[in-house]
C-alpha cells in the first residue's frame, strides 16, 4: 500500500474565464468545494484598509436568490463552511456530504453572480461591528497582538499594500462607506478573477458539468491588473512597543524571497533549522542550554509580492533581550558562514517530505487538497505544482541554504521590535524608538 | 445534463450517504495492554494513540499540575537518548507528537509515515515506559511551566478558564487547569513525578490505538513488537483514585464574579454550571439542545449576540465532557460596553429554550442535520480515526457507538430538547464570570440581580 506523493487533478477554464479544477478521492462520501478570489488586502489602499476582509463577511449574509444567511441551508445539509482573507487572496469553502454538492455550487455561484441586490446598509453596519469585535478580540485584547502591525508598518512604506494588516485600521473600518461595496464587488468578484476546486467523492466529468451549469451563466469580467510594489529596509531599525504583557519579547524581521521564488524554500528550511524543535540551533541554545528564553520561533511568511522572515523569542523572567539578541545573531552568523552541518539538511528534508504527505489527507477546509490546488493555480497559474513544490525542497543544498542566510538575514537590513511590559521601556533593546499602533 | 439552473429555489438534497465505521479489531498483549487497530487505506500514514488512565483529575490536592508535568517529562530523554536525541529521532521520521492531558485520561498521539511505523512505535514505547526523568531536565521543564503559567495571566481566555473551573468545582479534583498552580508546581518534586509515573503508566491501565494503511495483523504486530516488553512497576501502591467518583458540590444560587482587567478592549465571559455526566442516556438530546442554543453557526445565541447585536465576533456553548459530572458553559468575548447586556441576553435565551420559546421542529431538524449529515467527514485522516477510537476507551463506549450516533441523534424530539433544557440548564444557579474592565462594567453588572459581585485575582 504505497502512494506516490502526488496530487492528480483535471482543469478546464469556462468561457467566462472561471478556472475549474477537479480532484477525485472517493474514500469518504464528501466533496470539498473551494473557491478563491484573487483579491486581498494588497488590493486596498491607504486610508481604506480592512475592506477586503469586511467584504468577505458580507458574502455570508445573502444573495439575490437566497436572501438570507448562508449558514442555515448549508448547515441543514450537513456542510461545514468558512472563508478567510489574507493579503493576497480570499477563499470560501464548503465540505458537504456528496448529496449536497449541488446546493453548495448553487450558493457559491449565486453570491458570485448575484450578490449586490441582497446587500443592505443594515447588513453592512452589522458586519462592520462584528469585524471591530474581531479586531478587539484577536489583536487589541491579545498579548503581543499588535506586534505584527508594528512590524509590517516598519518593513513596508506607507503606500505599499503590505504596510497594513488584513484586519485593517480601526479608523478606516469606522470610516468605510457602504457605496464602496459595489465597485469592489464588480472589480474583483467575477469568474475571471476566481478559481474553483472540487475535491472528493465526485467524478471528474460530472464536476465539470456541474461547474459549467452553475457558474457558466455568470458574465465575464476584466481580470484586475496585478499589484506591484517595492520595499526594502536599508538599515537596522529598532523599535519598542509597550503592551499588556508579563515578559518582554524580541521580534526580528527581514525581507525575504517572494512565494515560490528562488530562496523561498531555503528560507523555510532555515526557519526549521533555526527554531523548530529542541534540536534546532536557537531552541537548543536559548531555551535548553542557557535558559535565557521561554520560546523561540522562526517562520518564512511567503507571500505574493514579497515575503518576510520572522524570528521571535520571549525572555525568561529576569533575562535581557540584548543578551538573547546577541546569541541569535551569533547563531545566524554561523549559518551564514558554514551553512547547515551534520544531519541538519537530512532532518529538514525528512520533515518537509512527511508534511507534504500529511497534506494529502484531507480534501477540504483550510489547507486541504482543494485549497492547495487553488493556491497553485492562483499564484502560479497552474495547479500542477504539488510535486514541483516538494522538488524545491529536495533540490536545496547546504550551499543554497547558506547563501540564502547570507543574502537575506543581514544584520544591517532588518527590523528589531521589542515588546515590553507597560511602563518598562528600559527592557527594550538599546536605541529602540517608541512606536504606536492602534 | 443540466441546461439551466433553477434559481427560484435551492436544489434538493440527494439521499444521505451510507456511513459505515471501519472495523475496530481488539487485541490484548500478555502484559495486559489493550490494543485496538483500524485499517485506514489511502495515504501511507500511521497514527498511534496511547490512552493512559489518569489525567488532571488524578492530581493530588496541593499537587495540581502533577499529571501534566509527568506527561511533559516523557519526551525529555529515555535510555541512552537525551531530550535532544528524542527530539532529533522524532524529526528524522517526520513525526508529529502531541500530548493531551484531559480530566480523566491522558492521550499521547504520534503520527508518522507508514514506512517508519516500527520506529515511531518503538520511540513512543520507550518514552512512555522508561523516561529518564533526570533532575536537570525536570528543573528546566518545571521552570518553563511556571513561566508559561505566568504568561497565561496576560491571556483573557486562559484567565477565564482557570477562574471558571475553580468556581465550578470548588474543592474537587476537576477544579484546575492541567498546567496546575504556581504553588503546586514550585513544591512538586522529581521523586513525586517518578512515583506518579510508576503508579499511572501501567500496561493493564492503558489502551493503544493503531490506525494506518496496513492490515489489522500488521498493525497489531507493530504494537506487539514495540509494547510487548513493557511491564510497568512490579508492585505499585498509591493508585490515584478516580476523580469521577468525587462528589461535586452543586451550587444552589447564582453567582457573579469579576477578574478585573482595567482598560480591556473586550470582556471575556463564561456562564454556566455543573450539568451532566457523559454516560447519561440523555446525551444525544443534550447535543441537539446545545446545537440549537449555541453549538452551531446558526445557533440562537450567535444570531442574537453576533448577527443581531454585533456584540461579539463569536459565541459558543458546550459540555466539557468527563467521566464525572461535566459543566455546561457559554463562552464569548464581547465589546466592553455590551458586557451586562450580553449576560442578560444569554440568560434570556436559556430561559426561552426551557419553555418560554421552546425549540421548533425546524430548529430540531437543522441541529440534527448539522450533527449527522456531515458525520463521515470526521473520519478522513488516520489521526481523526485514532482519536475517535480513543474516545471509546476514555468513556467506556461500545464499538458500535459511531454507527449508532446518527440514528440516535435523529430520534431526538422537540419535547426531549425542552425536557433536557429544563433538567440540565438552570439559570437559578448559573455562575457568571467576567474578565474585563471592572470600573467600566460594574454599574451595569449590578443591575443584573446577581447580588454581591465577587472580585477574583487574575491568578492563584
Amino acid at each position: 500500500m504505497t502512494t506516490a506523493i502526488a496530487l492528480p487533478y483535471a482543469k478546464r477554464t469556462l468561457p467566462n474565464g472561471l478556472d475549474v479544477i477537479v480532484h477525485e478521492d472517493h474514500r469518504v462520501p464528501i466533496v470539498a468545494v473551494n473557491l478563491w478570489y484573487h483579491v486581498g488586502s494588497k488590493n486596498e489602499r491607504s486610508g481604506r484598509t480592512g475592506f477586503a476582509h469586511l467584504f468577505e463577511h458580507l458574502m455570508f449574509e445573502g444573495s439575490e436568490h437566497h436572501n438570507g444567511g448562508y449558514f442555515l441551508p448549508l448547515q441543514q445539509a450537513g456542510a461545514l463552511l468558512n472563508g478567510s482573507t489574507n493579503s493576497d487572496r480570499t477563499n470560501y469553502w464548503e465540505v458537504v456530504p456528496t448529496s449536497a454538492l449541488e446546493l453548495a455550487l448553487w450558493m457559491e455561484s449565486d453570491r458570485m453572480g448575484y450578490l449586490l441586490p441582497a446587500l443592505t446598509r443594515e447588513r453592512f453596519e452589522t458586519q462592520r461591528g462584528v469585524v471591530l469585535n474581531e479586531r478587539r478580540q484577536n489583536y487589541e485584547n491579545r498579548p503581543y497582538g499588535m506586534a505584527l502591525m508594528a512590524l509590517s508598518a516598519a518593513l513596508f512604506p506607507p503606500d505599499h499594500p503590505y504596510h497594513w494588516l488584513t484586519i485593517g485600521d480601526a479608523e478606516d473600518l469606522r470610516a468605510m462607506e457602504f457605496e464602496d461595496v459595489r465597485s469592489f464587488f464588480r472589480t474583483y468578484y467575477h469568474p475571471a478573477n476566481a478559481s474553483l476546486a472540487l475535491a472528493g467523492d465526485i467524478e471528474t466529468e460530472h464536476g465539470f458539468e456541474l461547474a459549467g451549469a452553475y457558474f457558466g451563466e455568470i458574465p465575464a469580467g476584466d481580470k484586475p491588473s496585478s499589484v506591484h510594489a517595492d520595499a526594502s529596509v536599508a538599515r537596522e531599525v529598532r523599535l519598542v512597543l509597550e503592551d499588556r504583557v508579563e515578559l518582554p519579547r524580541v521580534y526580528m524581521a527581514w525581507h525575504s524571497p517572494a512565494m515560490f521564488a528562488e530562496g523561498d524554500a531555503e528560507a523555510d528550511l532555515l526557519a526549521d533549522l533555526l527554531a523548530n524543535g529542541k534540536t534546532s540551533r536557537l531552541y537548543r541554545t536559548l531555551v535548553y542550554d542557557k535558559r535565557l528564553a521561554l520560546d523561540v520561533s522562526a517562520y518564512q511568511h511567503s507571500r505574493e509580492i514579497s515575503s518576510f522572515f520572522l524570528l521571535a523569542s520571549t525572555a525568561a523572567p529576569g533575562q535581557s533581550l540584548a543578551e538573547i539578541t546577541a546569541l541569535i545573531d551569533e547563531r545566524i552568523q554561523q549559518v551564514a558562514d558554514e551553512g547547515p552541518v551534520g544531519e541538519e539538511m537530512e532532518r529538514g528534508l525528512a520533515q518537509a517530505e512527511a508534511h507534504f504527505m500529511y497534506r494529502l489527507q484531507t480534501v477540504g477546509g483550510f489547507g486541504g487538497k482543494s485549497d492547495q490546488l487553488n493556491a497553485y493555480n492562483v499564484f502560479r497559474g497552474d495547479p500542477d505544482f504539488f510535486g514541483g513544490d516538494l522538488a524545491r525542497y529536495r533540490r536545496a543544498t547546504r550551499e543554497s541554504v547558506r547563501a540564502t542566510a547570507r543574502r537575506y538575514l543581514a544584520f544591517d537590513r532588518r527590523v528589531l521590535l521589542s515588546v515590553v511590559p507597560k511602563g518598562q521601556p528600559a527592557l527594550a533593546l538599546p536605541g529602540s524608538e517608541p512606536v504606536s499602533v492602534s | 445534463m443540466i441546461t439551466r439552473v433553477d434559481r427560484s429555489r435551492l436544489p434538493a438534497l440527494g439521499p444521505d450517504p451510507d456511513f459505515r465505521f471501519p472495523e475496530i479489531a481488539h487485541h490484548t498483549l500478555a502484559n495486559g495492554l489493550k490494543v485496538r487497530t483500524v485499517e485506514h487505506p489511502g495515504v501511507p500514514v500511521i497514527t498511534l494513540v496511547m490512552q493512559i488512565d489518569g489525567g488532571l483529575g488524578a492530581d493530588p490536592a496541593g499537587r495540581e499540575g502533577l499529571a501534566a508535568i509527568t506527561a511533559d517529562m516523557l519526551d525529555e530523554g529515555t535510555g541512552s537518548l537525551s531530550a535532544i536525541d528524542v527530539s532529533d529521532a522524532l524529526a528524522r521520521i517526520g513525526a508529529e507528537y502531541d500530548v493531551e492531558v484531559g480530566a480523566d485520561t491522558t492521550l499521547f498521539t504520534l503520527t508518522t509515515l507508514a514506512r517508519f511505523a516500527d520506529r515511531g512505535a518503538q520511540l513512543l514505547s520507550e518514552m512512555l515506559s522508561a523516561p529518564s526523568m533526570r533532575d536537570v531536565d525536570f528543573e528546566r521543564v518545571r521552570q518553563l511551566r511556571l513561566d508559561r503559567l505566568r504568561q497565561l495571566t496576560d491571556l483573557p481566555p486562559a484567565v477565564a478558564e482557570r477562574a471558571f473551573l475553580r468556581l465550578l468545582y470548588p474543592s474537587h479534583p476537576y477544579g484546575h487547569l492541567a498546567i496546575g498552580t504556581d504553588g503546586a508546581l514550585r513544591t512538586v518534586t522529581r521523586e513525586e513525578v517518578v512515583r506518579f509515573h510508576a503508579a499511572t503508566f501501567l500496561p493493564w491501565r492503558a489502551t493503544l490505538i493503531v490506525v494506518g494503511a496496513l492490515p489489522h495483523s500488521d498493525l497489531a504486530t507493530i504494537a506487539k513488537r514495540a509494547f510487548g516488553d513493557w511491564t510497568g512497576e512490579e508492585r505499585v501502591r498509591d493508585l490515584p483514585s478516580a476523580a469521577a467518583d468525587f462528589v461535586a458540590d452543586i451550587a444552589t444560587s447564582p453567582l457573579l464574579a469579576v477578574v478585573p482587567r482595567e482598560g480591556a478592549a473586550q470582556s471575556e465571559l463564561r456562564l454556566g454550571h455543573l450539568s451532566a455526566r457523559r454516560d447519561t442516556p440523555d446525551y444525544p438530546a443534550l447535543l441537539v439542545m446545545n446545537a440549537i442554543l449555541g453549538g452551531q453557526c446558526v445557533s440562537r445565541l450567535k444570531m442574537k449576540l453576533r448577527e443581531e447585536k454585533a456584540f461579539t465576533y463569536g459565541v459558543r456553548t458546550g459540555f466539557d465532557w468527563r467521566r464525572g459530572i461535566a459543566p455546561f458553559s457559554v463562552q464569548t468575548s464581547v465589546h466592553t460596553a455590551a458586557t451586562a447586556e450580553s449576560i442578560a441576553d444569554t440568560l434570556g435565551e436559556i430561559s426561552d429554550l426551557r419553555g418560554r420559546r421552546p425549540a421548533t421542529s425546524e430548529e430540531l431538524s437543522t441541529a440534527q442535520a448539522s450533527l449527522t449529515r456531515g458525520y463521515p467527514r470526521n473520519f478522513e485522516t488516520s489521526q481523526q480515526v485514532a482519536r475517535s477510537v480513543a474516545q471509546l476507551a476514555v468513556f467506556n463506549l461500545p464499538d458500535s457507538y459511531f454507527e449508532e450516533f446518527v440514528p440516535k441523534v435523529n430520534a431526538v424530539t422537540t419535547d426531549q430538547v425542552t425536557g433536557v433544557a429544563q433538567t440540565y440548564l438552570d439559570p437559578s444557579r448559573v455562575i457568571a464570570l467576567v474578565v474585563g474592565d471592572r470600573s467600566a462594567t460594574e454599574d451595569s453588572l449590578a443591575q443584573l440581580g446577581f447580588g454581591e459581585m465577587h472580585v477574583l485575582p487574575p491568578s492563584g
